[in-house]
């Protein structure tokens, strides 16, 4: 099996973020390429001055959803970005920043962390999806 | 406990999916066809990740115990 798995990553909670590295690492150490498209609040997240930094829950986990998450945290649970790391290391992952979203939020490529591959449009992004599966967090 | 070489052990214990099949792929990495890495972990998940990751990857799953919650599977490089 070596069908590519393109990632949408669009929202910017750490909740999601994490759930998407969990999913790009695992593809990874399955020998699938993995390529992740990164818009808005997700490319935001990516910010390498506050990549570590609280970027808060979906609105769905509540009060009790933090406190599980919190805990999972204290118990050594990998932060997204490490998880991310560590699938680069193992396979083959690029991430790609949306380069219109790059502009709305005025970012520039610089102000990235290192784990952003590039930057491309959308045309790029399906070009590269192929006939493989699309997943859009 | 079987008399296996094992070339390379890893103790996954407490960490949560993906990361002992992270682990294992990491481990894999580091040794030689036909040599074998260890992985103990907790994550109940672990058991049907390692066999559907041996059977895509092809790595052999040759061993496989569960005791007192924690999972040990023994795999061979392909």
């Amino acid at each position: 099996m070596d069908e590519t798995i393109s990632i949408v990553l669009f929202s910017g909670t750490d909740d999601k973020l994490n759930a998407a590295a969990v999913l790009a690492a695992g593809a990874a150490a399955l020998g699938r390429p993995v390529k992740i498209f990164l818009q808005y609040w997700a490319l935001d997240a990516f910010r390498a001055d506050r990549i570590e930094a609280d970027h808060g829950l979906a609105p769905e986990a509540g009060e009790a959803g933090r406190v599980a998450v919190e805990a999972a945290k204290k118990a050594g649970q990998a932060h997204w970005a490490a998880t991310l790391r560590m699938a680069k290391e193992l396979g083959e992952v690029d991430i790609q920043a949306c380069s219109a979203s790059l502009e709305i939020l005025k970012i520039k490529k610089e102000d990235l962390d290192p784990l952003v591959d590039g930057v491309e449009g959308v045309a790029a992004f399906y070009i590269n999806a192929g006939e493989g599966q699309i997943i859009f967090i | 406990m079987s008399n296996l070489d094992i070339k390379v052990r890893v103790d996954a214990s407490g960490l949560s999916c993906p990361m002992p099949i992270l682990k294992a792929a990491q481990a894999m990495k580091s040794i030689q066809t036909g040599e074998l890495v260890e992985i103990v972990a907790t994550d109940p998940g672990s058991v049907k990740d390692f066999d559907a990751w041996a059977k895509s990857t092809g790595n052999a799953l040759v061993e496989q115990d569960a005791n007192a919650g924690k999972f040990r599977f023994v795999l061979r490089h392909k």
